[in-house]
Parts: C-alpha cells; structure tokens; sequence
C-alpha cells in the first residue's frame, strides 16, 4: 500500500477564494494510500517546502501530490524539497488548481468538486510512478558563430576569449556585415571602419576561432551540447592557401561593370573580388554568374597574372562535419528596398536612393570618395530631403513596426551632409523623432541646433520629377497641417529594417521559432531575451529585431556569456522524461517486435535497431533502442509504437490511464 | 478595422462616425500624408488629417468645427489619401458621413450650399426617375440654389443636340428604387442614433 502525502495550497488567495482548500485536503485524506493531507497558505515559500520535508520524514511517504500552481512554475521547487527530504523527485507530482480550476470558475460548489477530482486523479499517477533519475550528458566545447557581422565578431571574441573554441561561419567573402559599410556612426561620428577593422582582424588572427567565409549553415542535427553541423563551404575558385590577397587578378580582370553589392549598386567590382580593400579574409572569390571564363568557357586572365598560381577554376563547394556544444544565431538583417513606395519612385529615379546607399556615398572608402556627388549626374546636390519610415510603421505595407534605427541614421545623414556641402538645405520629413539612448537626443538636437537640417513633422506623400528637379510633396502638420512642397536635387529614403534573405528557412533548420516578420524570437521578451526557444541556441544582434550597434555588441556580448557558462560545465543534466523500449528476460527479451517502424517516425532521429544476442553472440532478436542523449521525449513513438513496447517514463501508459481511470 | 474605443453609446462624432461606416478616427497617426497628396488641400478649410485631429481630440466646439467645415463638401472622393495611408484610414468614406450628417443636423458651410443643392438634385432625380433625368436636375438645382441664369445660353445648343430630352426616360421598375431609398434613409437614420 502506498504512502501519499497531499498538499493543497491556497496561494494567497488565487485558489482559496474559489476553492475551499481545508475541504480538499479533508476529502483527500480519506482517499486509500493517502497517509497525510493538509492545507496552507503557501506552500512554496520555506515553510510550506519544510512541511513537505517533515512529512516526508515523519509519515515515511512514498509519494507526494503538491496541489498549487502549474507545474511550469513550481514543480522545480517542489521536486527540489522532496530530493533534500531523501524521495526521489520523480516521486512528487502537481496538481494545478489554479489554472486549471480556481483561476477559471466561479465560487461554488462544483469548483471544490473539481478540484478534488484533479487532486485524486493526481495521487492515482504517483501510486504509479517510479523512481527516475536524470541524465548526464557531456558537452562538446565548440562555438557555432552564424554570421560575421558586429554581432558575430563580438560573440566569437567574447567566447574565445573566455578559451573556448569558436566556428564562424559567413555567407559573404567577407566578415564585417552591415557596419563595415557605414560612413560614420552616431552618435560620436566616429568612422565605422576604424573600429570595426580591428575587431575583424583579431577574429582572423585569434587562435581560437576557425572562420569559415563564403560558407553556410548546411544541416544541423543533436542537442544543446551534443550539436553536429554540416557547413557548406562555397567555392571561391582561389586557392586559400597559396593566395596571398596582391589584388593582381581584380585589376586584370576583363569583366568589370558588375554592380557592387558592398557599394549598394552605387559603384562596379571585377568578377574575381574581394568586397572592399580592408576585407578578412582578404582573399578574393570569383562570381561564377559573371566570370566570361564560366560563362564563355576562355578568358582564364587571372590564372595567368596570378604569381602564386592560387586559381583553382575547377573548385567545388566542401561540405565540413563540425561537432558543436552551442550556438550564436548573428545572421543579421537587411535594408528593405523601398521600391514597394510607387508614389516615392525608388527606382525610376536614380536620385532617389536608400540609406545605406547614402552610407556609401559619404563614405571615404565609397564610390565617390566620399564627395557629395549624387548618382544620377555627379552633381553636388544643393537640396537633399530625407524621408523617415520610408516603410517602416506601416501597416498598409505589411511592416507595422518601428525599425529603431532610422530616426539616428537621418539625423546623422543630414549632419554628414551639411558638413560636406556647407551652403547645401537638408530637410528631414519625420512623423516622431525616437532618440531613446545615451547621447542621442543630443545628437538629434545639434545635427537641428548647430547644423541647421530643417525638421519637418509629416509624411510625405509623392516625389516626381519636374525640370531635371525631385519635387517632394509633404505636410507640415505643425503648421497647420498645410502642405510643404520642396525641389530637392536628391533624396534619401530612410528604409525599413527587415530579416534577412533566408531567415525563415535557416529558424526552420535549427528548430528556432520566429515572429510574422521572420526575425527569430527570443524565448522571452524580457528575462530570456538571448536565449532561443531551442536549448543552446543564442541570439544576437538584428536577426532578433532591428537594433544599433552598441545594443548589438552587448546583446552578442550576453550571447557570449551564455555560452561560456554553458561551456563552463564539462557535462549537462537533462530531465529523464524520456521514452524507453522494454526489456525483459529471455527468451521474450522485449516485446519489441522490431518493426522499426518508430525508426522514420522519431523526429530527433534517436530510435536505432538494436541487435539482441545471447551468450554464445548469436543475434536472437533485433529491437528498437532509444538513444538517451538524443530523445526529447515527445512520445511520437509511444503513440505509433503497435505493441506498447515503448513507454514514455514519467508518463507511462500506465500513469496515464490511472489518472483517467480515477476521474 | 473594427472601432474599439467608440463603444455602442458614445455620442461624439467620432463615436457615431465609428458606428456608421466602421472608421475609426483613433487609427491614424497624424502623419499627414493624407493631406500631403490631397489635390484638394489647398482649397480646404482644413485638411483631412486636420479633420482627423479635430474628431480625435473631440474638445468642445471641434465636432461642430468639423461639421461646419468646407472640406468634405471640396472632397472630390478620389481615394489617393486612402490609397497611401499607412493605417489604412477610410477618409474619403469619412468625408461621406461628414456630409451626410452635416446635412441632418443643418450645418452645412454656407459656401457649399450649392453643393447640397446639386445633391439632393440629382438624388430627387434617382429617386423619382431611377437615373438621370437631365432637365429636372438643372431645373431642379436652379430652384433650390437660385441661380436661375447660370450657363442658360448653353441650353439652346444641348437641345439641338439632342442632350435635353424634355421628358424622362424611366426605369422599369420604379418601385424597387424607391424601396431602396427608404431603406438607405431608415439606415442611415439608425446608424446615427
């Protein structure tokens, strides 16, 4: 006969004050194999937990039903009591009263009656239960690093410096991401470059990090620890190994009008390339789409002028087996292009640009040596206009959000202007200036104080061309809401932030959940806002929601810490609520009858067939064996299974059925 | 675009506007956009995002601001502020319930008295002939708004034409038409209570 010990809990008053609580620990106690039931006020604080560990003690319990909160809250708590009372954890089970019953009904009658049921239903479960304990698991002290942006390079340094291993890995030929595009940054206006280059350096020459350029994120398979990746690793077409990065075959290169991705389509790059001067690697890769060799099948210029004979045109991508402990999600985003707005003419218009576009143009490192010369004619342009949320916080358009960045990148656009082009107009047209930060507002208010960029509160409705001038058509809703007509000669579109290419698909590969714009979600909004849903996957930077730099680094940087505290155990405990295929003894050995069909179902691919043999190693039976690393405990086996032989442990078919069989 | 805050007995303007035709003045951000590309805007009083901010703020005496307005009367239902609104406001539907109420509660802009002529004109003749009947509208619109030799020497020239039939050419079924008058009336009667 069992020995259950029931506590109900009035949490304050969140379950009393529908449920009569003294009532049910009375009924309770008159249940067969309850020894001892009671009540308190609460049961999670310390006297509730030493009440528990006394009756354990004094009744000898073999079993423990607390009926309070979900068990999501407070079955850790409660588990933690009875273990140090000498009961096993697996022995102590929940019964939630609270959202399950008092939350959700009215005082009365049939309430009480409720919650008597989900108490006794409770106690059936634990006479079954039986004593588990929890896994040991090792864990694999490698850093997965997505992307090679500010994000990444911060988490990969953060983490290597800690002394732990580190894989980057970036789809582009370089590192460096958005931020090595940027002309200056706010709110110091201190060059992008300057700072970032450095850093970009360090994660090249840092003997803890691989970095894997011109490579993506193939497969992953595993778990928190335990994680094994496939990197594709694309053909440059260039020896990495011989090539020493003399820039010989870009100057040769005959194919030289293709647009610039790294200069936003404002300059031209040779087929074979490295992306800008200051690159890390700085070896090139060649764009098989536009190479005349690839394409045509002669040319092969390259091949001659380079003196350490470091093409290699018959290259292939490689795919890299890596074993992994965790992973920094730092994919990052990228600049929409406005060119869903007809009425701005993003497109027609060659004086219409985007933001990062800008970037470019005021950059030393950009096209145009950072003169202020716009696109369309290389003229200075007198009259620039820029135009906030071009996209961002609107609904029509699908992008309800607020990109964050932009209000800092206008003023800051507007700023560099003036300080290039002296007698120049820069106008801004805003709906809210959101400077929230350290130095931003100031930074907004002297970029309006000292430089003199006109603010002006309104969207603007439609730009078009008229005698070789953009003429911007916006309200002024300070003014009484008339409307403003400006003859710009180039305008700047402050363009949304959104995920970027491929996010959906790469949260699809690692089991990530995402929100309706495809940025990854964070498992919660404030007190996990690193951590993915997926144990040992980390977020960091603009893959999770638009950011800035400097919230970037320290986002990367709480990424990094995450992990290192991961990596500071040698092995990880996980919950042993996992399935189990029965064994028992000869000459049945298990009623497995080795269909394999749980095999294909079992989604964490942890179902294997295992051969059973006898003394003589002669195979007497083939059954299925869970690996108890990798089974997550989802049960899919126990359901499809045909002979009952699995069972998950902790909510065995026979559990189950108790609970039920006692409603 | 549900109205959430103008509950079933709100009885401000914005309120019964919400109740009406589903728009909801609270939607909008002010800005400005609307007014921005409004071909309009010059000749109004006050512009449609200023119309929106009035019915928002709803202060005593801006309700009647609105109702006394120019504006929806100027309002040539073009939808480009509607096409480009970031919150999908439904001014133009808006402007049509500021007209219609300004009317009920007799407060129409003295400089758009004509405009209501011309209304109601042309709906008599809806009502009573089921389309256009040409000359009761220009009869009809002289009567009312007094202007009884405007444009009269372009009608020799229309009759030659054959573009004023002296009598109307009426519908089949003219009943139908009028059952859908009153139920329209009945209608929008309700929606203003």
């Amino acid at each position: 006969m069992s020995r259950i010990g029931v506590f109900v809990c009035h949490c304050g008053t969140n379950i009393s004050a529908t449920v009569d609580c003294p009532g049910v620990a009375e009924t309770l106690s008159h249940v067969p194999g309850v020894v001892h039931s009671v009540d308190y006020k609460y049961m999670c604080s310390d006297p509730g937990q030493t009440m528990i560990k006394d009756a354990i003690k004094e009744h000898k319990l073999d079993g423990v039903v607390v009926s309070a909160c979900s068990p999501h809250m407070h079955e850790p708590t409660f588990r933690r009591a009875c273990a140090e009372a000498g009961l096993n954890p697996y022995l102590c089970e929940m019964a939630n009263l609270r959202e399950h019953c008092s939350w959700v009904h009215d005082k009365e009658e049939a309430t009480t009656v409720k919650a008597i049921d989900l108490v006794r239903k409770m106690v059936e479960k634990v006479k079954k239960n039986q004593p588990l304990y929890s896994i040991k698991v090792p864990v694999t002290k490698t850093a997965l690093v997505l992307g090679g942006g500010i994000a990444g390079i911060q988490a990969a340094l953060d983490i290597a410096n800690a002394g732990h291993k580190v894989v980057m890995v970036e789809r582009d030929p370089s590192i460096g991401g958005h931020m090595s595009q940027l002309s200056e940054t706010f709110p110091t206006l201190d060059c992008s470059q300057c700072i970032l280059t450095p850093r970009m350096v360090e994660v090249a020459q840092h003997p803890n990090i691989t970095l894997h350029t011109y490579s993506e994120l193939e497969s992953l398979e595993g778990f928190i620890g335990n994680f094994k990746v496939k990197i594709r690793k694309k053909a440059r077409c260039v020896d990495e190994k011989l090539c020493t990065g003399c820039g010989l075959c870009s100057q040769k290169c005959p194919t030289k009008k293709n647009l610039s991705e790294f200069n936003e389509g404002l300059g031209y790059r040779p087929a074979i390339y490295s992306p800008f001067p200051q690159a890390v690697p700085n070896k090139p890769v060649i764009d098989k789409t536009q190479c005349t060799f690839f394409l045509k099948g002669k040319c092969k210029v390259c091949e001659k002028v380079c003196p350490t004979k470091a093409i290699r045109y018959d290259q292939e991508d490689q795919i890299l087996d890596i074993d992994i402990g965790a992973i920094v999600l730092a994919t990052g985003f990228k600049v929409l292009q406005p060119d869903f707005f007809p009425e701005y003419g993003y497109g027609k218009y060659k004086d219409v640009i985007q933001g990062l576009q800008f970037e470019r143009l005021a950059s030393a490192s950009g096209p145009t040596s950072g003169e202020m010369k716009r696109p369309s004619d290389g003229k200075e342009p007198e009259t620039v206009v820029f135009v906030a949320c071009a996209g961002s916080r609107d609904e029509a358009k699908g992008l309800p959000y607020c990109s964050k960045i932009c209000c800092m990148y206008t003023a800051k656009h507007a700023m560099l202007y003036k300080h290039k082009v002296h007698h120049g107009n820069a106008y801004v047209f805003y709906m809210d200036i959101r400077s929230g930060g350290k130095m931003y507002d100031e930074f907004v208010r002297r970029a309006i104080e000292e430089d003199g960029v006109k603010y002006i509160r309104g969207r603007v409705s439609t730009i078009y061309e008229e005698d070789g001038k953009l003429i911007v058509k916006g309200a002024d809703t300070l003014l009484g809401h008339q409307t403003v007509e400006i003859k710009a000669d180039m305008v700047v579109l402050a363009s949304a932030a959104v995920a970027n290419d491929g996010a959906e698909e790469l949260a699809q590969k690692l089991h990530v959940s995402y929100d309706p714009y495809h940025f990854f979600a964070e498992a919660h909004p404030k007190l996990r806002p690193v951590e993915t849903n997926t144990a040992g996957i980390f977020l960091a930077g603009a893959c999770q929601a638009p950011r800035d730099i400097p919230e970037t680094v320290s986002q990367a940087s709480g990424a990094a810490s995450k992990v290192a505290a991961l990596f500071s155990q040698s092995e990880l405990t996980r919950e042993p609520i996992i399935a189990v295929v029965n064994r028992t003894a000869p000459p049945l050995h298990s009623t497995c009858t080795g269909c394999a069909l749980c095999v294909p179902a079992c989604p964490y691919q942890a179902i294997e067939m295992e051969d059973i043999k006898n003394r003589d190693g002669k195979v007497v039976k083939r059954a299925a064996k869970i690996n108890p690393g990798l089974c997550q405990g989802c049960g899919t086996c126990v359901a499809l299974c045909r002979v009952k032989a699995i069972d998950l442990q902790g909510f065995s078919n026979e559990q189950i059925f108790a609970e039920l069989m006692a409603l | 675009m549900s109205a959430t805050t103008h509950g079933h007995n709100d009885d401000t303007l914005a309120g019964r506007l919400s109740r009406a035709t589903d728009v909801s003045v609270t939607r909008c951000y002010q800005c400005g956009k609307c007014t921005a590309g409004c071909p309009m805007a010059e000749e109004m009083d006050y512009t449609p995002s200023h119309i929106l901010r009035l019915l928002q703020v709803g202060l005593d005496g801006f309700e009647d601001r609105v109702l006394r307005a120019y504006s929806p009367w100027v309002c040539l239902t073009c939808e480009m502020c509607y096409a480009r609104c970031p919150q999908e406001v439904d001014i133009p539907k808006m402007m049509d319930f500021l007209r219609a109420e300004s009317v009920r509660l007799k407060k129409v802009n003295p400089r758009a008295k004509d405009f209501v002529s011309l209304h109601k004109t042309f709906l008599d003749s809806i009502h009573y002939v089921g389309r256009l009947y040409e000359v009761g509208l220009i009869a009809g619109y002289k009567a009312r708004s007094w202007h009884l030799f405007q444009d009269v020497l372009m009608a020799p020239k229309l009759f030659f034409k054959g573009k004023l039939k002296l009598f109307p050419h009426l519908i089949k079924n003219r009943k139908n038409m009028s059952q859908i008058f009153k139920k329209a009336g009945t209608a929008r009667t309700e929606a203003a209570k």
